[in-house]
């Protein structure tokens, strides 16, 4: 039976123009930019410098404090410089410019293609070699993946969820990671298992992945305690809380993490990167992008090195239409649109949208008519309207206790208003406010 | 690539969903009721449809224009909903000349005088037919016999006119659910109004909430006092059937400004309407109280907004 999450939602026109297509491998330029901050969390310190040689795998950048990730060279070749590049965020931030010399890897790193199965490690050596390897969230928001295996004091996991949802329209890398790599994130999957001790884990598949279903079906019945779930195609299912919902049928209490209902979610690309760094030894160096838009001449999905120019890859998917007006590092709702070309793929660029002109450009606001659709679609049970107007005159209480912090920033509001106003723009920008005002408060 | 690369927030793709687009979808949904009206009255109704849109469209025009200051939004369809609702619920052979007063204070005094569409409290229909029913109440309340009447009177009362006169008088139900009782030029057939509901529905315009909560209260109020005294007056199907009460919980009482905002606030405002509209009609002045009832919540609505919220994620922790 299919399942989907009880509050709001919407299907916006699915456009999955790469599905389907295999991943090819993009080829390595001169130079690669590799951001020190690829994560949720605190930036990484470089621990390499000007002239030094470095390999695929070693490390350049080094984590401080608890949430955040280490960042591994991507190529092989010479450091030429640090310094600051621009990235998705639209900040200028610390990058670690390096020359490509050849294609030399670590010593250590496993790269021949043969599966292995087996896993004897314990649960705290497998989230050593997660957290050492540099792994995060590979669905877009980038939160360190250990964080997330370390359960709070007092809690216990019950069920881990592999979200393979993949419900933002255009995309297909996760769909098509799952056809390739169906074994490897399996035993990604019993790897977390294990790291967080639980012995049920769900993988849960939107109804239009109908061929990752089948296979995923038929290949989980040789691992144990792993079953497939799939899910009615609505949008965001793919966010954690309503992946819960639909999933196990629980909520997560707000301010409340996932674990307080004993699940942790972790993305279909994240099992398979864990797989690579635990049976492989391969830090997060490289991932599935897709690169789809409307005026794109070959819509693809392809194997990319962090590092690498935007520029390169809408090179290889027929180059960047003359009609363009925006490009976004992710998918259209909750992707980032980007002002340069030369911003490098880092560990979150599941997608490289571009968007012709036409449809680049917002509608005029109108005044809010009342419809009532915003609040109808919102998943988290909000009034985004209400808080659009609370933000607008900065009644910041008011917006506290209408829940402002609850939005997960989805964006279905402004997706579905007749009037075109920018709801969530205004949101987020309360939003913050209002965190900023409870993190105050709290010191 | 010669021009720089747009940069906004997400969400980068919009459902095209517009104001027209809902505004027009409620006008399809009135099609029915419309030509039960031209059917039953002929050219009148469709002269004072006409006559009515063309005010409502032409007074906003020449408010936002040259009061305002603003650029007109008249096409926008919400004036010409307000049009279409102020012809349905007069008389067809009522006077041009109030018919354009009407028109006037719908839409300068309630609707304009407030900043325009989204920032009225008052439905502009609604308030307009009261306006009209207070100021001229003996125009508004002498409705022609409908044009397919066998009778040759020219005049008619309303069925609900009549039970007041004549408590024992039955009308025939079929005749009120298809269309052939005497009333204003709207409120003829609940059958043609009750397809505009499944359009708009369908269309996902409005919810259920607000016109079956008013359909069902009225239903349940008259219902109860019919099981303890079965007269014609408490008859829960003449009360659905007559009047403007189809009309006004499907068109007028879900009108998106002046209606509550959340599920729960929408089926407090929907029973009330429905409990004051049969109050009304059993013991209060007037024979129809619907628009009053609405009128009333609307503005209550504030109020409402204020006290209910949407069903929060994170209630429902286990197994809802």
């Amino acid at each position: 039976m299919l399942k989907t999450f009880r509050i709001g939602g919407i299907h916006p026109k699915e456009n999955k123009f790469s599905a389907g297509k295999a991943i090819q491998p993009i080829a390595i330029p001169a130079q690669v930019i590799i951001p020190l901050t690829q994560h949720i969390g605190a930036p990484c310190q470089p621990v390499v410098k000007k002239g030094d040689k470095v390999k695929v795998g070693t490390l350049i950048g080094k984590t401080v404090g608890f949430v955040s990730a280490n960042i591994h060279s991507s190529v092989s070749g010479t450091v030429l410089k640090i310094d600051k590049a621009l990235d998705t965020s639209g900040y200028k931030r610390d990058s670690v410019f390096i020359q490509v010399e050849g294609d030399q890897w670590e010593e250590k790193i496993d790269c021949t293609p043969t599966l292995l199965k087996e896993c004897t490690l314990s649960s705290k050596e497998i989230i050593d070699k997660i957290s050492a390897a540099g792994i995060v969230g590979m669905g877009g928001a980038t939160f360190p993946t250990h964080v997330k295996l370390i359960p709070p004091p007092g809690t216990k996991a019950e069920t881990l969820i592999i979200n393979a949802v993949e419900c933002e329209p255009y995309l297909t890398s996760d769909h098509q990671l799952m056809m390739e790599k169906t074994e490897e994130i399996l035993v990604g999957t019993t790897i977390l298992m294990k790291a967080i001790n639980v012995n049920k884990a769900v993988i849960g598949i939107e109804n239009n992945k109908k061929d990752a279903i089948d296979k995923f079906t038929t290949a989980v019945k040789s691992y144990p305690g792993i079953t497939v779930q799939p899910l009615k195609v609505q949008y965001p299912q793919g966010g954690e809380k309503q992946l819960i919902d639909a999933v196990v049928r629980r909520q997560v209490p707000s301010g409340a993490l996932p674990i307080s209902v004993g699940v942790v979610v972790q993305n279909v690309g994240t099992a398979f990167a864990v797989y690579e760094a635990v049976q492989k030894n391969k830090p997060l160096v490289e991932r599935v992008v897709t690169i789809t838009g409307k005026e794109i001449k070959n819509p693809c999905n392809v194997l990319s090195r962090v590092g690498i120019p935007l520029n390169n890859l809408i090179d290889f998917a027929g180059g960047l239409p003359e009609t363009t007006g925006k490009i976004v590092c992710g998918g259209p709702m909750m992707g980032k649109a980007v002002a340069s070309m030369e911003i490098p793929v880092t560990k979150g660029t599941s997608g490289i949208l571009v968007i012709p002109t036409l449809e680049s450009k917002r509608n005029n606001m109108k005044d809010c008519i009342r419809c009532t659709k915003c609040i109808n679609v919102c998943p988290m049970g909000l009034s985004p309207t209400l808080l659009m107007n609370l933000t607008e005159y900065s009644e910041w209480d008011r917006a506290e206790k209408n829940r402002i912090t609850d939005c997960i920033e989805c964006g279905s509001c402004s997706y579905t208003c007749p009037s075109d106003r920018p709801l969530l723009d205004y949101i987020r920008l309360g939003k913050g406010k209002v965190m900023g005002i409870i993190r105050t408060r709290k010191n | 690539m010669n021009n720089k690369l747009i940069v906004s927030p997400s969400p980068h793709v919009h459902s095209g969903d517009s104001i027209e687009k809902n505004m027009y979808g409620v006008l399809i949904a009135l099609i029915p009721a419309f030509l039960v009206a031209v059917y039953v009255f002929r050219l009148d109704a469709l002269i004072i449809t006409a006559l009515s849109v063309l005010f409502c469209v032409g007074f906003e025009y020449l408010i936002a224009r040259y009061i305002m200051k603003k650029e007109p939004s008249v096409f926008d369809g919400s004036a010409i909903i307000t049009g279409v609702l102020l012809a349905f619920n007069v008389p067809s052979n009522l006077p041009i000349w109030i018919l354009a007063l009407g028109a006037l204070f719908s839409i300068g005094v309630v609707k304009m005088s407030f900043g325009g569409l989204g920032n009225n409290i008052f439905n502009p229909a609604i308030a307009g037919r009261i306006f009209l029913l207070i100021s001229f109440p003996a125009q508004m309340t002498t409705w022609p016999t409908p044009a397919i009447a066998t009778t040759d009177a020219t005049t008619s009362a309303t069925v609900l006119s009549n039970l007041r006169l004549d408590p024992g008088s039955l009308p025939a139900i079929k005749d009120m659910f298809f269309g052939f009782e005497g009333g204003s030029i709207g409120e003829m057939s609940a059958l043609a109004l009750l397809l505009g509901l499944v359009y708009m529905l369908w269309k996902k315009i409005i919810t259920w909430h607000i016109p079956v909560s008013i359909i069902v209260s009225v239903a349940l109020f008259t219902g109860i006092l019919y099981i303890f005294n079965p007269v014609p007056t408490f008859n829960p199907l003449i009360h659905l059937f007559s009047g403007g009460l189809m009309l006004g919980a499907i068109f007028m009482a879900t009108d998106y400004v002046t209606s509550p905002m959340t599920k729960s606030g929408m089926l407090i405002y929907g029973v009330s309407i429905g409990f004051i509209t049969v109050c009304i009609r059993l013991w209060g002045a007037y024979p129809e109280g619907v628009s009053f009832a609405i009128l009333l919540m609307n503005a209550f609505t504030p109020l409402i907004n204020n006290y209910t919220t949407p069903k929060r994620y994170g209630e429902v922790v286990k197994n809802g």
